[in-house]
C-alpha cells in the first residue's frame, strides 16, 4: 500500500518509537510512516500502547526513544532541553488533537475556543482567523452556536466544536485519540460522519485511535493492530478485518464485531 | 401543663428560623448593652471620639490592599514555582513558604522594620563599593514595613491556596493547550489561570477580610497620631482620656462592620463566578430560552 507513495510524501514517521512510564515499557518499539491524504486506523486492546504512541507524536508524552518526523521537522526522544522545548512548540503547530474528553476551554466561547490557538501563534490576520473559524463551524454544523458556551453543548457537539479548534490551525495532520469512547451511542454518528468529511473532502491526513470497526472499514486506508506495544500486523481494511493473520488479530476482532 | 408547652412549641413552629436568629441576636446585644451600662460605659465618648478613629479607616484600607495587592503576586509566583519542574525555582518557593508560615507575623514586622536598618548599615560600611545612600535604603516606615509583611506572609499562605487552585484545572486543559502549540505563557494566560481563578478567589477574599483586622499588629510598629490606622488611633485617644473600654469597642466595631460587609460583597462575588459553570444554572438558561 505504501509503494505507490513517494518517500517525501510522508507526513508522519515514527522511528523505533519505545515509552517506559516508570518500569512499565508502554511501547516497545513500534515503526509508522503516514503519507499525505491516507487514513491510518489504529486498534488494539486497552494497555496495547496505541494512545500513548499517539500522544508520542505531538510530545504530550516525550518518548524514552526513538524519534518522531512530522512535516520534515524530525525530533529524538529523551530529555527535553530548552531547544527542543522550543523545537516541540514548532512540530506542534503542525499537528491538530482530538482528544476523547473533548478539552475544549470552559473559560471561553465556542468561537473563542476555535480561534484562541491560531490567534496565539499567528495564524494570519484577526479578521482572517475569525473567518476561518467561522466556515469550520459551519463545516461541522455548529454555525449557530459560535457565540454558545462550551459545557452547554452535547457531548457530540463538543467534540465536533474540538475537531473544528484543531483544524483551525490548518495541521497537517490530525489525531484522533479515541474521539467517540466518552460519547452516548447515539451521538457517536454525527462524530464520525464529521471526521469522514474530513478525509473525503479535505482529504487530511488522519491518525485514528478507535474501536469504530465500521468507520475503520469505510475511511481508513490501512490499519494497525497494536498488541503489547508493539504493532502486530497491518494492511488495508479489507484484508485485516476481512482475513487477519495472528490469532491475536482475531480474537480481538471477533470480542469488538 | 404538657398541652400549654405543647401549644407553645406549636406557636414556636409558625415563626420562620430566621426570624427567631434574628431574636437571638438582638437579646445577646441587649445583654451586652445592660452589662455596658451597668459598668458606665460612655456613650457620649463614643460619639466625640468616632469619628477620628474611623478616619483610620482610610489607612486600614490602604495597608489592607496594599497587602493583598503583594500577597497574591507572591502566591502567584509561589504557586508557579511550586509546580514547576525547576529546582531553583522550586528550592526558593519552599524556602519562602516555610520562612514565612514558620514565623509569627509580629516578628516578621519587627524584623523588616527595626532589624533591617542596621543590616544595611553594617553592610554599607563593610562594602564601599555599593551605591551611595545604601545605608539608608532598608530604612522603612512603618506603614511600609507593616505592608511588606502582611503581603509576604499572607503570600505564603496562599501559595498553598493558589497552588491548589491551579492544580484543580483538569489536566487535559494544559495537555489540549500543549497540542495546540500554546506556550506556557499562553497556557496560563489563556486557559489555565482563568480556569483556576475560579477557584481561588473565594478563598482569597477570606484571606483579604482576616488581613484587615491583622493591619492592627502595624500599630505596635508605632505610628504617629495623624496618619494611624483604626487600632492605633482607639489607643492613643483611649490611653489619653482612660476610656479603653470604649475606645476598644469602638474599634471593635470598626473591624466587625468591615467584615460583615466585605463578607457580603464575597458572598455576590462568589455566585457571580460562578455562573456558566454551574449545571443548575446551565438548567435555568436552557429553559429560560425555550419559550417559542
Amino acid at each position: 500500500m505504501t509503494a505507490t507513495h513517494e518517500s517525501d510524501d510522508v507526513v508522519v514517521r515514527i522511528d523505533g518509537l519505545h515509552k517506559s512510564f516508570g518500569h512499565l515499557e508502554v511501547v516497545r518499539g513500534v515503526d509508522l510512516e503516514v503519507h499525505r491524504g491516507e487514513v491510518v486506523v489504529i486498534f488494539g486492546r486497552s494497555g496495547s500502547g496505541k494512545s500513548t504512541v499517539l500522544r508520542c507524536v505531538n510530545f504530550i508524552e516525550d518518548p524514552t526513544q526513538g524519534s518522531i518526523e512530522v512535516s520534515g521537522i524530525r525530533l529524538e526522544g529523551g530529555h527535553r532541553t530548552r531547544r527542543k522545548r522550543d523545537q516541540v512548540r514548532q512540530l506542534r503547530l503542525h499537528v491538530g488533537m482530538v482528544f476523547q474528553q473533548f478539552n475544549l476551554f470552559p473559560n471561553m466561547t465556542v468561537l473563542d475556543n476555535v480561534t484562541c490557538a491560531a490567534r496565539c501563534a499567528k495564524r494570519g490576520t484577526d479578521a482572517e482567523i475569525t473567518q476561518r473559524a467561522k466556515d469550520l463551524l459551519e463545516r461541522v454544523g455548529l454555525a449557530d452556536k459560535s457565540g454558545e458556551h462550551p459545557l452547554r453543548l452535547s457531548g457530540g457537539q463538543q467534540q465536533r466544536v474540538a475537531i473544528a479548534r484543531a483544524l483551525c490551525m490548518e495541521p497537517d495532520v490530525m489525531l484522533f485519540d479515541e474521539p467517540t469512547s466518552a460519547l452516548d451511542p447515539e451521538l457517536t454518528g454525527e462524530v464520525l460522519s464529521v471526521m469522514k468529511t474530513l478525509s473525503t473532502e479535505l482529504h487530511m491526513t488522519m491518525l485514528v485511535v478507535t474501536h469504530e470497526m465500521g468507520f475503520a472499514r469505510e475511511v481508513a486506508d490501512r490499519m494497525a493492530f497494536f498488541h503489547e506495544g508493539r504493532i502486530l500486523e497491518q494492511g488495508p481494511p479489507a484484508q485485516l478485518i476481512g482475513s487477519p493473520e495472528h490469532p491475536e488479530t482475531r480474537a480481538f476482532l471477533d470480542a469488538v464485531l | 401543663m404538657r398541652d400549654a408547652w405543647e401549644r407553645v412549641q406549636l406557636a414556636s413552629a409558625r415563626v420562620p428560623f430566621r426570624i427567631k436568629t434574628g431574636a437571638v441576636w438582638l437579646l445577646l446585644f441587649g445583654v451586652l448593652a445592660f452589662l455596658g451600662n451597668a459598668a458606665g460605659f460612655d456613650v457620649q465618648w463614643i460619639r466625640d471620639n468616632f469619628r477620628y478613629i474611623l478616619g483610620g479607616l482610610r489607612y486600614t484600607m490602604v495597608i489592607a490592599v496594599a497587602g493583598i495587592v503583594l500577597a497574591i503576586v507572591m502566591a502567584l509566583l509561589g504557586a508557579l514555582a511550586r509546580i514547576s519542574r525547576n529546582p531553583v525555582a522550586y528550592g526558593v518557593a519552599g524556602f519562602y513558604v516555610s520562612f514565612f508560615r514558620g514565623t509569627p507575623l509580629i516578628v516578621q514586622m519587627f524584623l523588616l522594620y527595626l532589624a533591617l536598618p542596621p543590616v544595611g548599615r553594617n553592610l554599607a560600611a563593610e562594602y564601599t563599593w555599593l551605591p551611595e545612600g545604601f545605608d539608608q535604603a532598608l530604612v522603612l516606615d512603618a506603614a511600609t514595613a507593616g505592608i511588606i509583611a502582611l503581603g509576604l506572609n499572607y503570600g505564603a499562605y496562599m501559595t498553598e491556596i493558589f497552588r491548589a487552585g491551579i492544580q484543580s484545572v483538569a489536566g487535559g486543559q494544559g495537555e489540549a493547550a500543549d497540542a495546540l502549540g500554546m506556550t506556557y505563557g499562553q497556557k496560563m494566560r489563556k486557559v489555565v489561570l482563568p480556569q483556576a481563578f475560579r477557584v481561588i478567589i473565594p478563598p482569597t477574599g477570606n484571606e483579604f477580610i482576616a488581613m484587615m483586622k491583622d493591619t492592627a499588629l502595624v500599630s505596635f510598629l508605632g505610628v504617629t497620631a495623624a496618619s494611624a490606622e483604626v487600632f492605633r488611633r482607639s489607643q492613643l485617644v483611649g490611653k489619653a482620656d482612660f476610656k479603653n473600654l470604649e475606645a476598644y469597642v469602638a474599634a471593635a466595631l470598626v473591624y466587625w462592620g468591615l467584615t460583615v460587609l466585605f463578607t457580603f460583597f464575597q458572598a455576590r462575588l462568589e455566585r457571580r463566578i460562578g455562573r456558566g459553570y454551574d449545571r443548575a444554572h446551565v438548567a435555568r438558561a436552557m429553559q429560560a430560552q425555550e419559550p417559542h
